[in-house]
């Protein structure tokens, strides 16, 4: 075989092996599963329940326009962003758990490529996500009359494209934690918040400063966003905010994917895959 | 007929700023032989073998395992080989069973499940295979690792220090599986230890390690007889004792 067919090899069944890992520690711990809906069904209802004060607030008073707005969108918006954060946070805790472990040595020794690491931690992201936002969607619907699922084609586009997102950003940070061992885990929870002001969740594009709204056009989940005010608000299908979303998300993933990989090789020089974990 | 040496380094080197971890090393591990690397703590044994895993990228030099260059090509040698050392752990919540199944099709063995079971038999497993493996005592733990290093039937087994910690009878047993595993086998094992015992029971041959250097090379009856001692132990305390630069290959 050669070198570079060896390099590039994909074989679903050692994907298959870690997702089944990454199963058979999530049916060992109820917690852990828990904890997945916990979150997302906490701030659902708060936001919900702010969201209904205000849209009962701008119809007594008459006032429309920005409150309309901000009042229709804000468990929609509040559902995107988790999803996001959670399926950012699903890959890197499950390459987190690797490093608690101890075990990223076994892992990295195993005919294992990267490649089909990143497709196991991608999977596991899905995975985590759908059993964290479904229930709250369901939920969101029954306690609010908000109905995620009815955005239809619109919603395959917000997904996609945050999915990517978070795949990107997760790629980033697992690579500095393997280079820089667990001191680095903090981002896994906190980079994606670093974003969020410039992302538009809860406001429109327009709200930021000139200057700054060239920076929010840099981030997809802006698009997203933005295509979600226009769904629920105006009824309409943004697909070129999701053509543009996609076309930037690309070139994320293929900068996350670069270094997650400079990353590795760095810790392989470093020689500081033999000693991690806690 | 001439063989590919399970094992072969040519003027390996490791820095790590300015440390020089491994300094110019150079030995071949013959097909189906036992090697220790003998040496203090920061002799450059773990790092030795991290370089013959491809997990450390050496900063100078070349190290080939069963044939194939580790810096550069690596995948087509992991899947014949295999690593132990008490320093690596698998996952504490899944069970003995769950983990071996994981290992299993990362290698992709074939009757995983059998496999699993003569594993266990061999390796006394049975009584906590379906245990968390992280509430195992030390010793057990052990016989796990060691499963998952068998689990593909390696022709090259790293192990580094696989007796750490464990009580004298314990470590006596793994001794008598790994010798085991050899003979059946016929697989190569080079073992990174400072357990005098441990080296002269399992090893041909043992590769003297000091700052990085191999300062001896030889049988343990051989090297015992150089330095006119009465064990390896001896020698061992001769060599750390050495003015540094003494003696270097």
């Amino acid at each position: 075989m050669s070198l570079l067919s060896a390099e590039m090899a994909f074989s679903p069944t050692r994907v298959g092996a870690l997702v089944m890992r990454y199963l058979y520690l999530m049916r060992s711990s109820w917690p852990r599963l828990a904890e997945l809906v916990y979150w997302p069904a906490v701030q659902m209802l708060t936001w919900g329940f702010l969201q209904t004060y205000i849209r009962a607030q701008a119809g007594a008073s008459g006032v429309g326009g920005a409150m309309a707005v901000a009042g229709g969108t804000l468990i929609g918006s509040l559902l995107l962003w988790d999803t996001l954060f959670r399926c950012q946070l699903g890959f890197s805790v499950s390459f987190m758990e690797e490093m608690w472990a101890r075990n990223i040595a076994n892992l990295l020794i195993s005919p294992l490529r990267p490649i089909e690491f990143v497709a196991a931690l991608m999977t596991m992201s899905l995975i985590r996500m759908a059993i964290g936002l479904v229930p709250v969607t369901l939920m969101a619907f029954w306690f609010f009359g908000f109905n995620l699922w009815s955005l239809g084609l619109a919603l395959v586009g917000f997904f996609l494209n945050l999915v990517l997102t978070a795949w990107a950003i997760g790629l980033a940070v697992s690579g500095l934690v393997l280079r820089n061992g667990l001191g680095a885990e903090g981002l896994a929870w906190s980079v994606l918040f670093f974003f969020m002001p410039f992302a538009c969740v809860y406001y429109p594009v327009a709200a930021l400063p000139a200057w700054l709204q060239t920076v929010a056009w840099c981030l997809p989940p802006t698009y997203v966003f933005e295509g979600l005010r226009a769904a629920v608000v105006g009824h309409t299908l943004r697909a070129d905010l999701m053509g543009e979303a996609l076309a930037i998300n690309l070139v994320l993933i293929a900068l996350g994917g670069a270094a997650f990989l400079a990353l590795l090789d760095s810790a392989r020089k470093a020689g500081s895959l033999l000693s991690m974990g806690e | 007929m001439p063989t590919t040496p399970a094992i072969e380094a040519r003027r390996l080197v490791k820095r790590f700023g300015a440390t020089t971890a491994v300094d110019a090393i150079s030995f071949v591990v013959e097909p189906g032989t036992v090697v220790g690397l003998l040496g203090g703590n920061g002799a450059g044994k773990t790092t030795t073998i991290g370089m013959i895993m491809g997990l450390t990228v050496p900063s100078a030099g070349e190290v080939r395992a069963l044939g194939v260059d580790m810096a550069r090509d690596r995948y087509r040698a992991l899947g014949r080989m295999n690593f132990e050392s008490p320093y690596v752990d698998m996952p504490h919540r899944l069970t003995v069973r769950q983990n071996l199944r994981v290992f299993g099709r990362l290698y992709g063995v074939a009757g995983r499940e059998r496999r699993i079971e003569a594993l266990a038999a061999d390796l006394a497993l049975e009584p906590f295979l379906d245990r968390p493996s992280g509430s195992l005592s030390a010793g057990q733990k052990t016989r796990v690792a060691l499963a998952k290093a068998l689990i593909n039937d390696p022709e090259l087994l790293l192990l580094d220090e696989p007796t750490a910690s464990l009580d004298p009878d314990t470590a006596d047993w793994v001794r008598g599986r790994l010798e085991a595993f050899r003979r059946a086998r016929g697989a190569t094992i080079l073992l990174a230890s400072h357990n005098m015992a441990e080296v002269e029971r399992l090893c041909g041959r043992v590769l003297m390690l000091k700052q990085g250097r191999i300062v001896d090379d030889g049988s343990p009856d051989a090297l015992i007889a150089r330095y006119g001692r009465n064990s390896l132990e001896e020698v061992f305390l001769d060599v750390a004792r050495a003015p540094a630069g003494e003696g270097a290959l």
